[in-house]
Parts: structure tokens; sequence; C-alpha cells
């Protein structure tokens, strides 16, 4: 360990969606690494440990090793030449960054997407159709004495969602913490979130939906046949007394994880569940929350909504924001084999895509923004070498709740930002098509000729 | 032999973990390489702890290695394995229309894959 030791105080994991905020880090200066992370999880003290300074290209064009203007020449080349370029990614990166994304979108003609397309996408699909009883994370750890999990496991994936807002810490009016809770948790099979609840509910495999039903119908004072157990592997008493606890709670709250939407059924069941929480508000105060995966996804989400009006999807093909799930989603885009460029930002579609999307990519050329390799920088035309957001990085993130949070970087980084190299791409794709690239205007028809 | 189960894709404390060291690293290979399957089905299979299998979908197909996870933890027919470049083999590009692939809950075809000098007997 070098000599100079600095602490940052309430420094922010950028790990996962809950940004945990209250870090305290012990950075070794002089070796650029971060030797201690308080409060962090098992997952941000990993985080915190892994990004040291790597010593690696600043960039990569066809695996010869280049500088970061160089890349920048030769990604502008790339996306000015492109007919239907792809932007995707955005979840591990700051609102600063995303900003500059969208507007290389915009004046490209090109599609933006984030990761949100194959995590709540189908949430947020759900969302314009039903509606969201929201809340912050603050409200629920203060208020909720009834917490449902459904479809997640935050145990591995969000540790401290269970001790800094939702099951043990004491709130404003939940004074002894856990015990003023009941805590439920609803999936297909135990993990090591389940001891955590006191009412496990298994239900079989993709039979969500059919579950959230029978819900809303007891709910509503209708009769629900008992061969739902047959159906779904939940008995009938269950659900009977799931609802009771529903509806006589002071302050529900049902967080739900990809178990609902990367399954059958998709935006089918994240609707279902939202409407579930609004209906119990007739009775009781209810809200519902995705639980979100990435450290800035959900900035992501606003980044791209305040700019656009939507939310992920979107094609800029015409001059103006088109969203349309299935036809301007990433997966959907390079599986058909649409696209003819990728800009991929802190993202490694690569390592997690269908197959057919990532054998696109092979044929396309594919610029990456990341701090480390991965398996789509590997198959890039051009890979940046970027300094890692929270870490190295000032900017916002927004928690899962929608609550932005500022960051404090630990140490600097010799490597860029992305909204460096991002800024940079954009200014030369200016230079080379002349501002926006507009679509060609068809002139007008000629009136047609009178019927005799 | 061959058997129809359910997988279930999703993610891993040690999986997190190991991705912050990189997924080129060998820890995350090995995790992404790694299917859980109940005890009394590997039993059924004549899989033990580490041995082969081969899962199959109408997209593609992935060879891994097995780890037995007892009933109360992962009922029979159910199978679970942390997302990484052999789940991508095993998924349509079909999002029907919503932009998410199906990831969860997919039906394969479990097959056990015989270790070099093993025989089928054996």
């Amino acid at each position: 360990m070098g000599d100079e030791i600095r602490t940052v105080r309430d420094a922010t994991c950028t790990f996962c969606g809950c940004v945990c905020d209250d870090m305290v880090l012990t950075v070794d200066v002089q070796n650029k690494r971060i030797t201690k992370a308080e409060n962090a999880c098992i997952l941000g003290k990993a985080w915190f440990r892994e990004h040291a300074i790597e010593e690696r290209p600043f960039a990569l064009i066809g695996g010869r090793e280049a500088t970061t203007e160089e890349g920048v020449e030769e990604a502008a080349q790339i996306l000015a030449g492109a007919r239907f370029p792809i932007i995707y990614g955005l979840s591990d990166t700051t609102c600063e960054a995303q900003r500059v994304a969208v507007a290389i979108g915009d004046m490209i003609g090109g599609t933006v997407d984030t990761t949100t397309s194959v995590c709540h996408g189908p949430t947020g699909i759900a969302f314009q159709g039903v509606g969201e009883s929201t809340a912050s994370l603050g409200e629920i750890k203060n208020r909720a004495d009834l917490i449902i999990f459904w479809g997640g496991n935050p145990a591995e994936a969000h540790p401290r969602l269970f001790t800094r807002y939702a099951v043990t810490p004491k709130g404003m009016y939940i004074p002894n913490g856990k015990k003023d809770r009941t805590i439920v948790l609803v999936d297909v099979r135990r993990t090591p979130s389940t001891p955590v609840a006191d009412i496990f509910i298994q239900v079989k495999p993709r039979t969500d939906f059919e579950v959230l039903r029978a819900l809303r119908a007891l709910v509503k004072g209708r009769k629900v046949d008992p061969s739902i157990e047959q159906r779904t592997g939940v008995a009938l008493a269950v659900l009977e007394d799931l609802v009771a606890r529903m509806k006589s709670c002071r302050y529900g709250a049902l967080l739900f994880g990809m178990g609902l939407t990367m399954n059958r059924g998709r935006h089918f069941n994240a609707g279902a569940l939202l409407a579930l929480a609004t209906d119990l508000n007739e009775f009781t105060h209810f809200v519902a929350k995705p639980v979100r995966g990435h450290g800035n996804v959900t900035g992501a989400d606003n980044v791209v909504s305040w700019q656009t009006g939507f939310p992920f999807g979107v094609n800029f093909s015409r001059g103006y924001p088109r969203f349309n799930p299935g036809e301007f989603t990433t997966v959907d885009v390079l599986a058909r084999g649409d696209a003819d460029a990728a800009l991929i930002i802190a993202s490694d579609p690569a390592s997690n895509f269908p197959k057919a999307a990532i054998e696109h990519m092979k044929r396309i050329p594919v610029i990456t923004l990341d701090p480390k390799a991965t398996h789509t920088s590997q198959l890039a035309r051009v890979a940046f070498t970027t300094a890692t957001y929270g870490i190295n990085v000032a900017g916002t993130v927004y928690r899962m709740d929608d609550v932005s949070l500022t960051l404090r970087p630990a140490f600097d980084s010799p490597y860029p930002s992305d909204e460096q190299v991002l800024s940079a791409i954009r200014d030369r794709v200016r230079t080379l098509l002349g501002g926006n690239r507009l679509p060609p205007v068809a002139p007008p028809a000629p009136p047609a000729a009178a019927a005799h | 032999m061959v058997q129809t189960m359910t997988l279930i894709g999703g993610r891993s404390s040690k999986q997190g973990t190991s991705l912050c060291a990189g997924k080129l690293g060998a820890e995350y290979i090995q995790l992404t390489s790694t299917v859980e399957m109940n005890v009394e089905d590997m039993a059924r299979l004549g899989l033990r702890n580490d041995s082969r299998v081969r899962l199959r979908t109408p997209t593609g197909e992935a060879i891994l290695r097995c780890k037995g996870r007892e009933t109360k933890d992962l009922p029979p027919g159910l199978l679970f394995m942390a997302y990484g470049p052999l789940s991508s083999q095993l998924m349509a590009g079909d999002t029907c229309a919503s932009g998410m692939p199906i990831s969860k809950n997919l039906d394969v075809e479990v097959e056990p894959v015989l270790e070099e000098g093993e025989s089928k007997e054996g």
C-alpha cells in the first residue's frame, strides 16, 4: 500500500439499482485502488476492489492499439456512414453520458435502446397500459408493514435492499423493524432470499399470471375455483390468506423482479401485478416497484424518456422519435439482421443476448465503450477503454426508485469518461454529416386524375 | 437417456462478484458453465456432481457441468443456470414483439455426455 491514503465518505456504489450512497471508501492514492469499502455488500465490495486501473490500450481498432482520437475518427466514420445504426447499453454509465448518446442517435437517424429492453422493458410497456402506484424506497422503509417480493432474489442480486430499505431497518412508522413487517416471497424455487420471508409461496413455472389474476379476483370478492392449486401449485387457502393480509395491512408494497418479465407472459405478468396494487388501493395503501439491476438503468429510462418521450426502443430514422418494442429493441434489430452498425456503451450483449443477435454483431462494425475487456469488445471493430463511473467519474445516477444521486469518485483514471468519448464522436459525426441527418423528403404526390 | 426439463436462467452472488473481476476470467466462465439440477433427477440420469450434460433447445445446445441441489431447494424437473455465453446458445431471438427474449422457464432436453473413457453401461 502507498503512503497517501484518502477517505471518501458518502460515496455511491453503482453496482446495482440500490445505488447505496453511504459508502466509506479507503483509497490508496498512489496505486489508484480502493482498499476498503465500509457499508458495501458482497457485490459492492467486489465492485470497488476489482476496479483499479488496468493497463489497457486506450482504444483498439480491428485489434490494433490506437489512441482515443484515432478511435473517435473510426467510430464517427462508421456511424456517419451507417444506414440503420443502433445505440445500446447505457445502464452502467452516467446520465450525462446517456444524454450525449441520445443526441448521437438523433443526429444519425439511428435507434437508441437500453438494457431495459431485456430487463424491465415489459414493465415499462405495462406502465403505459396500466399505470404505476409508486413510492420511494424511503417511503417503503418508513411505512410498509407488508412487503411482497415476487419473482426476484434480492439476497443475491440486491443484498442491501433487505437491510437498508425493505426488511430489517426500523422506520418512522415501523419502529421495531422486521418485527413490525410481514415479508412474503413468491418464486418458482427456493433461493437464498427465501429464509428472510415469513411466508414463502412457491408457484409452478409459467403460472404467475394465473396466480395474480386469482388474487385480483379474490380482492374484488369473486369466487376462485379450488382447482387453481392444480394449475399453479398454490392452494386457494394460501391465496385467500394472502388477500386478507393485503387488504388489512396499513401500507403494502409489491417489489418484483425479472421472474415476471423474462418469463412467458412478460408485460401481461407485470401488468397483472401493477393492476393488483391499484385494486388494493380501494382498501388500503399499496404500491408496486420493479427491482432494477444495473446501477443506472433507471437513469437510462429517465434520460431517454425526457429526451424522446419514450423509455427505450426509440428510432429516429424519420427525423422524430418513434417507440415500438419488438421493432426498435436491440435483440430484434440484431436477430433480424437489420442493424448495419452498433455503438455499445457500458454493456456486454455478446455475453447474454440470444445466439442469433450475437451472430449478427459479428457481421457488422461494432463500437464499444467499457472499462474492461468483454465478449462484446472482443468482436468490436473499435473498442474504447473508458473510466469507471462512480469510482473515477463524477456525474448523476438514478436509484431504482427514480431518486437522483450525485457520484463522488475515489481517484482519477488515465482513461476518458464515456461522456468525453461520446461527446467527441458526436462532434465529429456532426462535422461529417453537416448536422442532423434528415430523411429524404418525398416530393408531393401529383393530384389524382378526376374520375369521369 | 434424454429428458425434458425446465431451465431457469438467473443471477447469483458469485456470478456478480466474479463479473467485477472480468467476464473473460476463469471464475466467471466456470460459474456460467454450470447447471444446477435436482439430485433425484441427476441420479435417474446417472449423473454426479461435475458430470457433463448437454442442454438442447430448438435454437441451439450447450454442454455444462452439473451441480446437485436438494429437492427442498430445487424441485425435480427444474434446472438453474447463471446467465452467460452458454445460456445465450439456448435462447431464441424472437421476442414476440416485446423486445424481451425468453430466458426463464425454457423447455430444454437434458442428456448426459460421457466423459472420455466412460461407457454408457459404466
